[in-house]
């Protein structure tokens, strides 16, 4: 069986967000980047399946520009197969959802794995977009994986439960919690994954569908109130009387 | 020319996000000068769909089909297509939830249109051009998002809009077939697992929510959070250390790589407010931070705290809500 698993390069989860003086960009000056972490259940799940399954290969897939080669290795080391990067900047969930569609088409993947949301701009909405374009069912967000044969069975997040969901391949899956335990690269990943093969490709497709005009950083609070423990009481009436939200 | 809004619904009742979604989209119709139409999903009555009347919808579509009282993204997306193309909608506007970006991301591609999840305020419009706040960065930021194309889709972040209530309106329900097929129910469940909520509120859907962290020291001592959950009627969540060690379910983990809340109410009990923490509940309108530890970063993003020992502070604060009466 052959998985793509798509993953994205996003600032380390401790990063403290700053933007360009113009507000249009991330400041991206001295910031860590790593594997989306919800990607890394998608990555870590494939492995273990292909794994079970005693055959198959797993492909990431990443849309990004040569910088975001260290994590492509990093997931090469954690147990990918091969790796495919789209040799451009990740402009919206639009641009990276054709270019994902395109090359899994042409791969014909049978399982297309992603983590449910990147932590950057927290779109949730490239799944649905690749399952749409390749005409394929989309189980998202997916807490369990499983596979028997052709079909796989899910269980996808509803708000304030879940569905148990059988699909036949192909089909995509973004994944969460508490799929797998994530998968942290050994010496031996480390060292083979210098010679996996890494194939850049250029960009398909129309640009993107949406532009971000400003950011901006959330208002800062006005500084806490304190309370003294042996008065715990006095907050409720504080919470009902003066921030009325109670 | 409509706004349409897709209303998702749960055991005859249309859930709280979906109200805050029908009063976006019939303002957004009034300031394009047009109405909004709704189109139901989920498991609805006739009576509670005429009601959105009170949150500006003039008429609601149903789809009476029993298979759609559970979320089928093929069936969901082909249905919300339809009431699109027969409103020729160039608006729509859902729930920022699993099923409103599961077929909101569908919807895009199909109807061609410029998405943007997570939105937080109505819309700027410029002309054709709709410029929407959205949450980024996991709530460590904000976007603003210009959608150019003819069609846009907009999902709302629960509790960002207040839900309009003008009494005595009444929508009109009409019924409504997207001759639905087997083939769109290809990832029908073959089974549905609610959680059992202690108290009945749901964590995505709460105003108020009470959370416990690493320094509740063991799941023994959560009836002390669910004791002022209960109380207030708040839903209880934890901090992803918690989970990771099996303390609470996944479900209740706030944070950056759990559920983002935004709720007016966010009391943290023992939480010592990691940065990814923070990210999933600075959107919070009141922060209250309980923790023995008085240079816990917590107390920087709070706007009321206590510094003291939960398990002395929680059962006062339990007494003092139930005085309140």
């Amino acid at each position: 069986m052959k998985f793509l698993v798509c993953i994205s390069n996003v600032p380390d989860t401790t990063t403290k967000i700053t933007f360009t003086p113009d507000n249009k960009e991330f400041n991206k000056a001295g910031v860590q980047f790593v594997i989306n972490p919800w990607d890394e259940y998608a990555l870590t799940r494939a492995i273990e399946l292909k794994e079970a399954q005693g055959s198959g290969t797993v492909t990431v897939l990443n849309v990004g520009e040569a910088d975001t080669e260290p994590n492509i290795r990093k997931a090469l080391a954690i147990g990918a197969d091969d790796a495919i990067r789209v040799n451009a900047a990740p402009k919206d969930a639009w641009f990276v959802a054709q270019q994902i569609a395109h090359y899994a088409k042409e791969g014909g993947y049978d399982v297309i794995l992603m983590g449910k949301e990147s932590i950057d701009y927290n779109g949730f909405q490239v799944h649905g977009m690749v399952g749409e374009l390749l005409g394929i069912p989309t189980v998202a967000p997916a807490m369990k994986l499983d596979m028997s044969g052709n079909t796989a069975t899910l269980e996808r997040e509803i708000e304030g439960g879940k569905e148990i969901v059988e699909v036949n391949t192909p089909f995509v899956a973004s994944c969460q919690q508490p799929m797998c335990e994530p998968r942290i690269p050994n010496m031996r990943g480390i060292m083979t994954a210098r010679t996996k093969p890494l194939k850049v490709v250029e960009p398909v497709g129309e640009g993107a569908a949406t532009a971000v005009a400003e950011y901006a950083l959330p208002p800062k609070k006005q500084g806490v109130k304190l309370i003294p423990a042996e008065q715990a009481g006095e907050l409720i009436k504080l919470l009902r009387n003066e921030a009325k939200v109670i | 020319m409509s706004v349409l809004v897709v209303v998702e619904c749960d055991k005859g009742e249309v859930k709280k996000s979906s109200l805050e979604v029908a009063s976006y989209g019939a303002q957004v119709a009034q300031a394009l000068g047009t109405t909004a139409t709704a189109v139901a999903v989920g498991e609805a009555t006739e009576a509670n769909l005429a009601k959105l009347g009170e949150q500006g919808i003039s008429k609601v579509l149903f789809d009476n089909e029993p298979r759609l009282k559970d979320f089928v993204n093929g069936a969901y997306t082909k249905l919300i297509a339809a009431a699109a193309d027969k409103e020729q909608a160039k608006v729509i506007v859902l729930a920022n939830s699993n099923i409103g970006a599961s077929v909101g991301s569908r919807l895009a591609v199909r109807l061609k249109a410029s998405l943007a999840t997570n939105v937080v305020e109505l819309p700027k419009i410029d002309g054709g051009q709709f410029t929407v706040k959205r949450g980024a960065f996991s709530g460590k930021a904000f976007a603003d998002v210009v959608l150019s194309g003819e069609r846009k889709i907009i999902a709302v972040k629960k509790n960002s809009i207040e839900a309009l209530h003008n009494g005595g309106q009444t929508a009109q329900v009409e019924s409504f077939s997207a001759q639905l097929s087997d083939a769109d129910f290809a990832d029908a469940p073959k089974q549905v697992i609610m959680q059992d909520q202690a108290g009945g509120i749901l964590l995505p859907e709460a105003d108020k929510v009470v959370s416990g962290g690493r320094g509740m020291k063991g799941p023994e001592n959560w009836h002390l959070i669910e004791d002022l959950a209960k109380a207030l009627g708040a839903a209880t969540a934890c901090s992803k250390p918690v989970s990771d060690v099996d303390w609470r379910p996944h479900h209740e983990h706030v944070g950056q790589t759990g559920i983002t809340v935004s709720p007016n109410l966010y009391i943290a009990c023992g939480i010592s407010g990691a940065i990814q923490h923070l990210a999933g509940v600075n959107s919070s309108k009141v922060i209250v931070v309980i923790n023995k530890d008085p240079e816990a970063p917590f107390f920087k993003a709070a706007d009321y705290g206590i510094v003291g020992d939960v398990f002395e502070v929680l059962p006062k604060l339990t007494q003092a809500v139930k005085e309140l009466g």
